[in-house]
């Protein structure tokens, strides 16, 4: 177990910047995801700290070593890939010995902690099998255990789920989350996926584009997103956003005008924006209201979804192409092509300025 | 019987005509020749397709000859060696052109198939030179030499395709697990790539085994001979007189191995060829 930190990293393919000034710091047993949309770097930079691709730039400390310059087998980490990437010729036994073997362990405790590695994963009965006689969620847990069995410092998975079914993939993730529990080890986790992100992290690192967008636990990310862009990736279904203006800011709240809403009072401080100035008002599906339609706050109802528990309503805006989106619990008295008024919970309302970054609360409501 | 199931009959038999006179086509030269050299000499211009009697006379004769003998062996020692030699070369460099990035990879890519395709002939006469400066001029060890020099670029052609396609993530799993490059090949890609290997090799054997020009420029002596020219040199009593029946005995004799490799590895030859072609 260890911590990892990493400072002003870089990765430069070619002439592409692939990861820009990355600053992260992994504690000791903390279970850490990179989410983020496909191509951001993720998985760059998951091998960087595997060792897997060389650093450009910054600075790779695990525990309190300098590694930048150190082979993957003296980092002390261990990597579960996409595929598995399991030795096709080896039994699951010697899949996981393979390691073990090659740094010239004693032959009783290769078979120690291939064995114990074995009764954690479940994997005892299947030991003397092939991959190709295994199903996928036991390969899986074979790709794991073949990590874990050289006891690395660091266990780093890239999307390891997403060659799995759907159910499957709710299995295994709650095996992970289990298995975290039980090692206490430091586990830094790539995925695509922001439900097993929040549903697997002590700490999410949003990636884009190559720099860390937000840090934070996924209580933070939900309740407090840094930017739009946190915003709108962080949660399911997507939060709503609609284009708003600023009427007056002042130290202790605003007021903003969105087509259709009317004016709002929020509880964001408006202090360093210009009255006039656009913003973009966010509010997740759960956080509105559905009423009867009233003057212009009137939205036409173009589906509802209907998934047993809850129900989504969608809305058609009045500006831009994106559907808004209503949930709350079934059953649900909407109909397609009803009119209805929203109303949002002020207190849930997000703000974002020109640049895409969420305005802070103000200071007496943030003590309220 | 309807006209629809005669059809049917009618392409049936077109088929089995087809594959039979391709059979007879392929075949009978081979028959031909294990029959002839079962044949006493007396008998060997009478044209029957059926053997009579079993005459074992032209074998004894040619197992009996020192010199056939030395040149199996030689044989045998040349054309193994190659394989070896080839395939160690060809997965190292298949290794390096199918998985390490630098600079020029293509090219030298384009370089060892541009040199394969030289005939033989051409290179020759500098062949020559090189062997004779190495001091390997009647000697097995100028026809490995030689033989590589052509096998190489096929051996590596094939086994850096079928390289390329083992995971990326495979390799990767193997970095991380603590394995050099070395570990990686002999211990993760070598068990992968016995289809190929059995391809390649078994071609490489093929090849040197009947190779005739450079066997016969490179050698001299009777000791130091392979069995394409030991054949060709068999002479009758007299001048005049072709020996038939021997020769015949020691074509069939030396066509056989190579039948047996090429059955055992049949279908590991088919797998290693059709690889690249389909995803398995
Ligand atoms: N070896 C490489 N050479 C050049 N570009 C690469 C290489 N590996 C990844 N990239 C590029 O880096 C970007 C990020 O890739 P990656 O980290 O795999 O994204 P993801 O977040 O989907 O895992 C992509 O645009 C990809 O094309
Ligand atoms: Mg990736």
């Amino acid at each position: 177990m260890a911590s990892v930190t990493l400072e002003k990293i870089n990765k430069v393919f070619g002439s592409t910047h692939i990861i820009k000034d990355v600053d992260l710091s992994v504690g000791e047993g903390e279970f850490v995801v990179f989410v983020g949309p496909s191509g951001c770097g993720k998985s760059t930079l998951l091998r960087l700290i595997a060792g897997l691709e060389s650093i450009s730039g910054g600075e790779l400390r695990i525990g309190e070593q300098v590694v930048n310059d150190l082979p993957p087998r003296e980092r002390g980490v261990g990597m579960v890939f996409q595929s598995y990437a399991l030795y096709p010729h080896m039994t699951v036994y010697e899949n996981m010995a393979f390691g073990l073997k090659l740094a010239k362990t004693a032959k009783e405790t290769i078979d120690e902690r291939v064995m114990a590695t074995a009764r954690i994963l479940q994997l005892e009965e299947l030991l003397h099998r092939k991959p190709k006689e295994l199903s996928g969620g036991q390969r899986q847990r074979v790709a794991m255990g073949r990590a874990m069995a050289r006891e690395p410092r660091i266990l780093l998975f890239d999307e390891p789920l997403s060659n799995l079914d759907a159910s499957l993939r709710v299995q295994m993730r709650n095996e992970i989350a289990r298995l975290h529990h039980r090692l206490g080890s430091t586990m830094v986790y790539v995925t695509h996926d922001q439900v097993e992100a929040m549903t697997l992290a002590d700490k999410i690192v949003v990636l884009r584009d190559g720099r860390v967008e937000q840090v934070g636990s996924p209580h933070t990310l939900y309740q407090q997103p840094a930017t739009k862009f946190v915003a709108g990736f962080i949660g399911s279904p997507t939060m709503n956003f609609m284009p708003a203006e600023l009427m007056e800011g002042s130290a202790s709240g605003c007021q903003v005008r969105a087509p259709g809403l009317g004016e709002l009072a929020l509880p964001q401080s408006g202090d360093d924006q210009r009255p006039g100035a656009g913003l973009t008002l966010g509010v997740r599906p759960e956080h509105l209201r559905l009423a009867e339609a009233e003057g212009n706050n009137s939205f036409e109802i173009v589906n509802v979804e209907y998934l047993g528990n809850e129900v989504y309503v969608y809305l058609e805006p009045k500006a831009g192409d994106t559907l808004l989106i209503h949930r709350s619990e079934a059953p649900s008295r909407w109909k397609v092509g009803q009119r209805v008024a929203l109303v949002p919970e002020l207190e849930h309302v997000h703000l974002f300025d020109g640049n895409d970054k969420a305005l802070a609360l103000a200071k007496q409501s943030q003590a309220a | 019987m309807n006209q629809y199931q005669l059809i049917k009959l009618a392409k049936r038999v077109g088929l089995y005509a087809l594959i039979a006179v391709v059979m007879v086509y392929a075949i009978f030269p081979f028959y031909y020749a294990v029959i002839t050299s079962l044949k006493p000499s007396s008998e060997l211009f009478r044209v029957d397709f059926w053997l009579s009697s079993l005459d074992f006379t032209n074998y004894v004769q040619i197992f009996t000859q020192k010199s056939f003998v030395r040149a199996i062996v030689n044989s045998i020692v040349v054309s193994l060696s190659v394989v070896f030699i080839a395939l160690l070369l060809g997965i190292t460099a298949s290794y390096a052109l199918g998985r390490v990035r630098f600079r020029g990879r293509t090219t030298v890519m384009l370089v060892i198939l541009g040199v394969s395709m030289f005939p033989q002939v051409a290179v020759l006469s500098g062949l020559f030179e090189v062997i004779r400066s190495l001091n390997l001029y009647n000697n097995p060890g100028g026809l490995i030499l030689s033989y590589t020099i052509f096998t190489l670029p096929f051996t590596v052609w094939v086994l850096t395709t079928f390289m390329r396609q083992l995971p990326m993530e495979l390799e990767e799993a193997a970095i991380m697990d603590g394995a050099t490059p070395w570990v990686t090949i002999t211990k993760v890609f070598l068990p992968l790539m016995w289809p190929a290997m059995a391809t390649t090799g078994l071609l490489a054997f093929i090849a040197a085994w009947n190779e005739f020009l450079f066997a016969l420029t490179f050698t001299l002596t009777d000791s130091q001979r392979t069995v394409p020219v030991a054949i060709a040199l068999i002479s009758g009593g007299s001048q005049h007189e072709l020996p038939w029946g021997p020769i015949m005995a020691a074509s069939v004799t030396v066509t056989v191995p190579l039948v047996v490799l090429v059955m055992i590895f049949q279908r590991r030859i088919v797998s290693g060829l059709t690889a690249g072609a389909v995803k398995g």
